[in-house]
């Protein structure tokens, strides 16, 4: 099921003109954030399909860069998100491209901070829902709605089952599962959603285990949820 | 969730003797771990947004970033106060509601995507007036939310809810067939005749498309030309009202022409396609050849 729940239908609150173009887009730009850890100080944006061709009439890059500034969906201050990030010392620059992508809302981001660099892909598939397709080159699929770890380790055997017993242990249930590696015994990543967010401290032990690199949250609840 | 069909969804309400509402109010707090009462105080207010959007809408300037559009609603309020509607007073009043939203959310104000901006405007503008005239409670609103998501969480999970996969009718057609399910049990329907809603709503909304199940001019004709009706009066409210249409009448004649000629002859009265190859469609013209007319 692409839609998980009653407010993936009725909702999100946001701020218009469109789900798939301002409301997904914030979301694909916070979930780019969360990837990286902090505010980006360079972003690169392409945008292909609809979203290169529609993407200036309806804020579509005003949207980007306030979910990049970690803004929820329906924050008043998205119209003004360029102006934030300018302010904040955020460099970015938006290119189009006409190579075909899966999904028409498609759109790549490459954002870096002094000490880390993501290169995300996602598409923004309706009503303010998102889909990511690729992080880092990595093909892995999520749509953010749960709490999800995303976990760059090394391929070897029994780390998937190192990682699920400790979250089992922890009475942490598994919602979804996917990974991807750049080859036997390479780099692989490994994307968890989680029926509950994950405490900190969870994560840090994850971080014992031999052969995990970094470790993502990414959780695109609402404050106050 | 317990549900992937409408069918399921009708079966589970009486299964339990629920409403629809109340099964997606059980799955939805199964399915996110949070309790009933917080699920139904998030819709709350969510519908509080709603409200709030129809007010600005019809008070304050709309108009949009680009100005190509702004006080539509205003124009149509105000015309309801001076005329008699077409539509009747009711109807208008949903009409300029919804418009009040699309414009709050052309203006880059806050909305609730239903399922989407583009549709933001059909539920608030049908539930907030249904409101006023039957004299409902929030609470009975937020329980049409409830059914109107349940619906619309089956027709995005098996179709589309967004314009740039499935064309502008997957937005706002999928919002129609929400609203005029919920409405149905709002106003004590049964979840069947809640799902009928949803049948006739989507089917009056596929477009240009023509597809006479067994080539007869019977279904789904008939019940486009009752839902036609009701949009011609709602064109002439709004044109009466001082609604303009922004690209010319005349070029939207030549649209119709290049859509239509773009579109598949499986979709052109050929019935090769649309509702006459669905699976009942299909099943009724092979008792018509058969002879066994009903």
């Amino acid at each position: 099921m692409r839609f998980k729940d009653v407010f993936s239908i009725i909702g999100p609150s946001m701020i218009g003109p469109s789900s798939s173009h301002t409301a997904g887009a914030v979301r694909l730009g916070r979930v780019a954030r969360q990837l990286l850890g902090e505010l980006p100080s360079k972003a690169e944006i392409t945008l292909y399909g609809s979203f290169a061709d529609t993407y200036k009439g309806h804020g579509t890059d005003l949207a980007l860069i306030g979910g990049l500034l970690d803004f929820e969906t329906d924050d008043p201050r998205i119209p003004t998100a360029a102006e934030e990030a300018e302010s904040l010392g955020v460099e970015i620059a938006f290119r189009t491209s006409k190579d075909k992508a899966d999904h028409p809302n498609t759109v790549r981001f490459r954002i870096s901070s002094a000490g880390a660099e993501v290169v995300m892909t996602g598409a923004s598939i309706g009503g303010g829902n998102v889909e990511i397709v690729n992080v880092n080159d990595f093909d892995v699929k999520f749509t953010a709605v749960y709490p999800t770890l995303v976990i760059s380790h090394h391929d070897r055997p029994g780390m998937i089952a190192d990682i699920t017993t400790l979250l089992g242990r922890n009475q942490i249930n598994i919602g979804f599962m996917d990974l991807d590696r750049k080859g036997r015994d390479r780099e692989a990543m490994t994307v968890i959603e989680t029926d509950a967010a994950l405490p900190d401290t969870i994560v840090q032990e994850l971080l014992q285990l031999s052969m995990i690199t970094t470790i993502r949250k990414v959780d695109l609840a609402e404050r106050g949820d | 969730m317990r549900f992937r069909t409408l069918k399921q969804l009708a079966e589970l309400c009486n299964a339990e003797g629920k409403t629809i509402a109340e099964i997606m109010l059980a799955d939805q707090s199964q399915e996110s771990g949070k309790s009933a009462d917080y699920v139904f105080e998030k819709m709350r207010a969510y519908y509080q947004i709603m409200k709030d959007a129809v007010a600005k809408g019809l008070t304050e300037d709309t108009t949009s970033r680009s100005g190509l559009t702004g006080k539509d609603a205003q124009r149509v309020a105000s015309y309801l106060t001076t005329t008699e509607a077409s539509l009747g007073e009711e109807a208008c009043k949903a009409m300029a509601y919804a418009l009040a939203v699309s414009e709050v959310n052309a203006s880059m104000g806050r909305i609730i995507a239903t399922p989407t901006a583009g549709s933001c405007g059909i539920i608030p503008g049908v539930f907030i007036s249904s409101q006023q005239r039957f004299g409902w409670d929030d609470d009975h609103m937020v329980n049409g939310l409830l059914s109107a998501g349940a619906i619309g969480y089956v027709i995005a999970n098996n179709s589309f809810v967004s314009g740039a996969e499935g064309g502008c009718q997957a937005e706002v057609g999928s919002a129609i067939g929400m609203a005029a399910g919920a409405l149905v049990e709002l106003r004590g329907g049964t979840p069947e005749q809640a799902m009928h809603a949803v049948g006739l709503a989507l089917k009056n909304t596929l477009g240009l498309i023509c597809d006479p199940v067994g080539g007869l001019v019977e279904i789904p004709c008939i019940v486009r030309n009752g839902f036609g009706a009701v949009n011609a009066m709602a064109a002439a409210d709004m044109a009466l009202a001082g609604v303009r249409s922004v690209i010319p009448s005349d070029e939207v004649v030549q649209v119709m022409y290049e859509v239509g000629t773009a579109m598949p002859e499986k979709h052109r009265e050929t019935a090769k396609g649309g509702l006459a190859q669905t699976p009942t469609g299909q099943q009724i013209m092979k008792e018509l050849n058969l002879g066994k007319k009903r």
